[in-house]
C-alpha cells in the first residue's frame, strides 16, 4: 500500500507540444483509481511515466513519500499489465508468472509456491506448461494479471488489460480484479476508455481530455453532477441530452432554439448570472407524461425509434439538434410522430455557455430501501 | 436425389470419380512447380547427377568420362596428403570464420539496435559490407595486407613490432584470409540479425525492466531466446558459405603459401581447370557436398531443439 501523488504533472513529446498538463491528482493507498478518457487523451502516456518508462518533462511524481521523477523503473515497486499482455513468448506459462521473482533473485521453493497460488488463485493451474502461443486471449490476459499479481507490488498500473475479451469474460474479468485488488490491497491505477469498466470497478474516476484533467471524483459524483459537457456526454450511455438555451428568469423558462419552452421549478433560475446556458439532461429523466405526473410537458417531433424490448429509446427534435429519451417498456412511437415527453426538470444541469462550467447541479437521486421493500 | 427421398437412412454412396478428376488437384500442383522443376533440373541436379557419375571414371581431356575406376578416385584422395592438407585447412577455416563471424555480427546488431540519434548511419556502415563484391574487397584486403605499404604493418611499426607476412607466411595466411572472409561476411549477418532484433516487440523489455531485469539478464532471458531462430539461420548460412569460399582465395593467395590456404573448393577448380583432372575434381566435390550435408544435419539435429519459433 503506497499512495501514488502527481503534482503539476506535463508530459510533451516534441518539447513543444504539451500531450498531457498540469495533472493534479492523489491516489490513496489502496484506492482503485480509474483512468478514463477518448483514444488518444494521453492515458497511456500517464501510466508509463508513473511507471517510468516514460520521461517526465515537467512537475513531480511521488510514489509513497518518495520524489520519484528520476527513479528507474525497478525501484518504483509496481507491477504492470501492458494493453497487448507482452507475454514472453519464448516461456512458458509457469515461467512467465515467475519471471519477476527470478529477477528478484527469491529463493526457489517460494517463486513455485507464489506462481502456483496465483496461477490457482485465476484459474491458470491446467496450463502452466503451455506457451502463451497456445493459450486463448482470456487465458493470456489472465497470465499478465498473474504476472502482475505474483509480485507483491504495493501498486499495479493495469492499461486497458480487458480491452481484447469478448462481453462475458469481461464483466467477469471486471469482479475478478476488483476483487484480488480489494483482498491485497493494491494500489491500483487503471486505464480503460470504456465506462462501464470506470463506472463498476473505480473508487473514484479521472476523466482526460486532450491531456487535461475534465473531473475526478466517485463514479456515482460523477454520472449525477458532471463538470462539464464533455464529461456529461463522456459517461452514461446514451449519453446526456445537451443544448443552448435562453435564459427567462421572471417566468423561469428556458427557451430552446427552436422555440420550445422548458418550465423549470419556481425560483431554480435566480441565481443563475447568464442570459443564455447549455441545458443538459439525462435521457431517463425525459419520461412519457403518464410516469412524470405533475411534471412539465413538452411536444416534440420523434426521428428515429429503437424498442430494445424492456425499453424504448427514441430521437426528437429539440433546440438546433436531437435529444434521446429513454422509456421503460415497449411503446408504439412512429418517427414523424410528434408525442408530448414530460421533463424531469429537477434533473437537469445547467453549464455556462462560454467555459462549460456546471453553474447548476442536478438534484440528488439516489434512493433507498426501506424495510418494508417500498423504494422512497 | 431419388435415393435421399425414399429413405433418409440410407445415405447414397457418392460415385467414385474418375482417376482425370481425382487426380485433378494433383496436376494442378505439379502445374506450378513444372518452371523450379525445370530450373532446379538444369541448374542442380543434372550437374549433381553428372559429377557423383564423373567421380567415378577417369576423364580425358575434354572432361568426358574415359575408364570406369569405381571408387579408386575416393581411395585415392584419401590417401593423398595434399587432400587431407586441404580437408584440414577447410576445417580450420571454418572454425576461424563462423563463430567469430556470428559473435561480430551479433554484438554489432546488438549497439545498432539501440535507440541513439544517428544511428541510422552505423547501421548503413556496418551493413555496407555487404554491398562490395569478393573480388573487390579482396583486392582492398590485398593492399592492406602489403608486407611494405599494407596498412596493417605500417600500424605495427608504429609500435615497433616486428613485420608480419600476412599472405605469405604458411602460418599467418589462413588467418589472413579468414579476417578478410569475416569482414565480407559481417554486413549479411548484421543486416539480418538487425532485422531479427527489430522484431523483438519492445514491450517486453518494458516488462523485464519494471520486474527490475538488467541488460544481461535481459539480453540471456529474451534477446538471445527471441533471437535464436535467425542466430540458427545465419549460422546455417555461415558455415555453408565457409565451406564454399572461393573467391578471396583465388585473388588473395591462390591457395599458398605452401598449400596453406588450398581449401577444398580451390582445390577443386584447380584439380579440373588446371590439372584437367576431372575425375579426382567430381570426387573431392561429392566429398565436400557430403561434408556439408552432414553438418547441415546435425545443425538441425541438436541446434533446432534450443531454437524457439514463434
Ligand atoms: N512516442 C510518442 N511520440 C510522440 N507522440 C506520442 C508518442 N506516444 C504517444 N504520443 C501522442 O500522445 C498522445 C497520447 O497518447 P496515448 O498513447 O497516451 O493515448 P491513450 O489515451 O492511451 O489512447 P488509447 O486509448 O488509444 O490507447 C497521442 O496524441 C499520441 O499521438
Ligand atoms: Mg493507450
Amino acid at each position: 500500500m503506497k499512495k501514488v501523488e502527481l503534482i503539476d504533472v506535463s508530459k510533451s513529446y516534441d518539447r513543444q507540444k504539451d500531450v498531457i498538463s498540469n495533472i493534479n491528482v492523489t491516489i490513496e493507498p489502496g484506492e482503485f483509481f480509474v483512468l478514463v478518457g477518448p483514444s488518444g487523451c494521453g492515458k497511456s502516456t500517464m501510466l508509463r511515466m508513473i511507471a517510468g518508462l516514460e520521461e517526465i518533462t515537467g512537475g513531480t511524481l511521488k510514489i509513497g513519500e518518495k520524489t520519484a521523477n528520476r527513479l528507474p523503473p525497478s525501484k518504483r515497486d509496481l507491477s504492470m499489465v501492458f494493453q497487448n499482455y507482452a507475454l514472453y513468448p519464448h516461456l512458458t506459462v509457469e515461467e512467465n508468472i515467475t519471471f519477476g521473482l527470478d529477477v528478484k533473485k527469491v529463493p526457489k521453493a517460494d517463486r513455485k509456491k507464489r506462481a502456483l497460488d496465483t496461477a490457482e488463485m485465476l484459474g491458470l493451474t491446467d496450463y502452466l506448461k503451455r506457451k502463451p502461443r497456445e493459450l486463448s486471449g482470456g487465458q493470456r490476459q489472465r497470465v499478465a494479471l498473474a504476472r502482475a499479481i505474483v509480485s507483491e507490488a504495493p501498486i499495479c498500473l493495469m492499461d486497458e488489460p480487458l480491452s481484447n475479451l469478448d462481453a462475458k469474460l469481461r464483466a467477469h474479468m471486471r469482479s475478478e480484479i476488483r476483487r484480488i485488488q480489494k483482498r491485497l490491497g493494491i494500489t491500483m491505477i487503471y486505464v480503460t476508455h470504456d465506462q462501464v469498466e470506470a463506472m463498476t470497478m473505480g473508487d473514484r474516476i479521472m476523466i482526460l481530455h486532450s491531456g487535461k484533467i475534465q473531473q475526478i471524483g466517485s463514479p456515482i459524483e460523477i454520472y449525477n453532477h458532471p463538470a462539464n459537457p464533455f464529461v456529461a456526454t463522456f459517461i452514461g450511455s446514451p449519453p446526456m441530452n445537451l443544448a443552448a438555451a435562453d435564459v427567462r428568469k421572471e417566468a423561469s423558462l428556458l427557451v430552446l432554439a427552436n422555440g420550445t419552452e422548458i418550465v423549470m421549478p419556481k425560483g431554480s433560475l435566480d441565481e443563475i448570472a447568464e442570459e443564455r446556458v447549455t441545458l443538459g439532461i439525462r435521457p431517463e429523466f425525459l419520461m412519457p407524461p403518464v410516469t412524470g405526473e405533475g411534471l412539465p410537458v413538452f411536444d416534440a417531433e420523434v426521428t428515429n425509434v429503437e424498442v430494445l424490448g424492456h425499453e424504448t429509446v427514441f430521437s426528437f427534435v429539440a433546440g438546433e439538434g436531437e435529444w434521446t429519451a429513454k422509456w421503460n417498456g415497449q411503446w408504439q412511437i412512429q418517427p414523424g410522430d410528434r408525442i408530448p415527453i414530460a421533463v424531469d426538470t429537477g434533473s437537469a444541469c445547467l453549464f455556462s455557455l462560454e467555459d462549460g462550467r456546471l453553474i447548476r447541479k442536478a438534484a440528488d437521486r439516489q434512493r433507498t430501501v426501506t424495510k418494508e421493500g417500498a423504494a422512497l | 436425389m431419388s435415393t435421399i427421398r425414399e429413405g433418409a437412412a440410407q445415405v447414397p454412396a457418392e460415385k467414385r470419380p474418375g482417376v482425370w478428376t481425382r487426380t485433378r488437384r494433383g496436376r494442378t500442383a505439379l502445374l506450378y512447380l513444372l518452371p523450379s522443376f525445370i530450373l532446379f533440373g538444369v541448374f542442380v541436379f543434372y550437374p549433381m547427377f553428372r559429377t557423383i557419375y564423373l567421380s567415378f571414371f577417369l576423364t580425358d581431356q575434354r572432361g568426358d568420362a574415359a575408364v570406369f575406376v569405381g571408387l579408386d578416385n575416393y581411395r585415392y584422395l584419401l590417401e593423398s596428403a595434399a587432400f587431407l592438407n586441404s580437408a584440414k585447412a577447410t576445417i580450420l577455416f571454418v572454425l576461424y570464420t563462423v563463430p567469430a563471424g556470428v559473435v561480430i555480427a551479433l554484438f554489432l546488431a546488438l549497439l545498432a539496435n539501440e535507440k541513439l540519434k544517428g544511428i541510422g548511419f552505423f547501421r548503413t556502415v556496418y551493413s555496407s559490407t555487404m554491398g562490395v563484391s569478393v573480388a573487390a574487397a579482396s583486392v582492398v584486403w590485398l593492399f592492406m595486407f602489403h608486407p611494405s605499404i599494407g596498412m596493417f604493418n605500417r600500424f605495427l611499426a608504429l609500435f615497433d613490432i616486428g613485420q608480419i607476412q600476412w599472405l605469405l607466411d604458411p602460418d599467418w595466411a589462413l588467418f589472413s584470409v579468414a579476417i578478410s572472409t569475416i569482414w565480407m561476411n559481417t554486413g549479411f549477418s548484421f543486416l539480418i540479425l538487425l532485422g531479427g532484433l527489430q522484431n523483438i516487440d519492445e514491450h517486453l523489455y518494458e516488462s523485464a525492466k519494471i520486474d527490475g531485469a538488467g541488460y544481461f539478464y535481459q539480453l540471456r532471458r529474451i534477446t538471445l531466446p527471441m533471437l535464436s531462430p535467425t542466430l540458427f539461420f545465419i549460422i546455417t548460412i555461415s558455415l555453408i558459405n565457409a565451406f564454399q569460399s572461393f573467391g578471396q582465395i583465388d585473388i588473395l593467395t591462390k591457395g599458398g603459401p605452401a598449400q596453406s590456404t588450398n581449401l577444398i573448393v580451390y582445390s577443386i577448380y584447380r584439380e579440373a581447370f588446371v590439372n584437367y583432372q576431372f575425375g579426382t575434381a567430381s570426387a573431392q566435390a561429392v566429398f565436400l557436398f557430403l561434408c556439408i550435408l552432414v553438418v547441415t544435419i546435425l545443425q538441425f539435429k541438436f541446434g533446432e531443439r534450443k531454437v524457439h519459433y514463434q
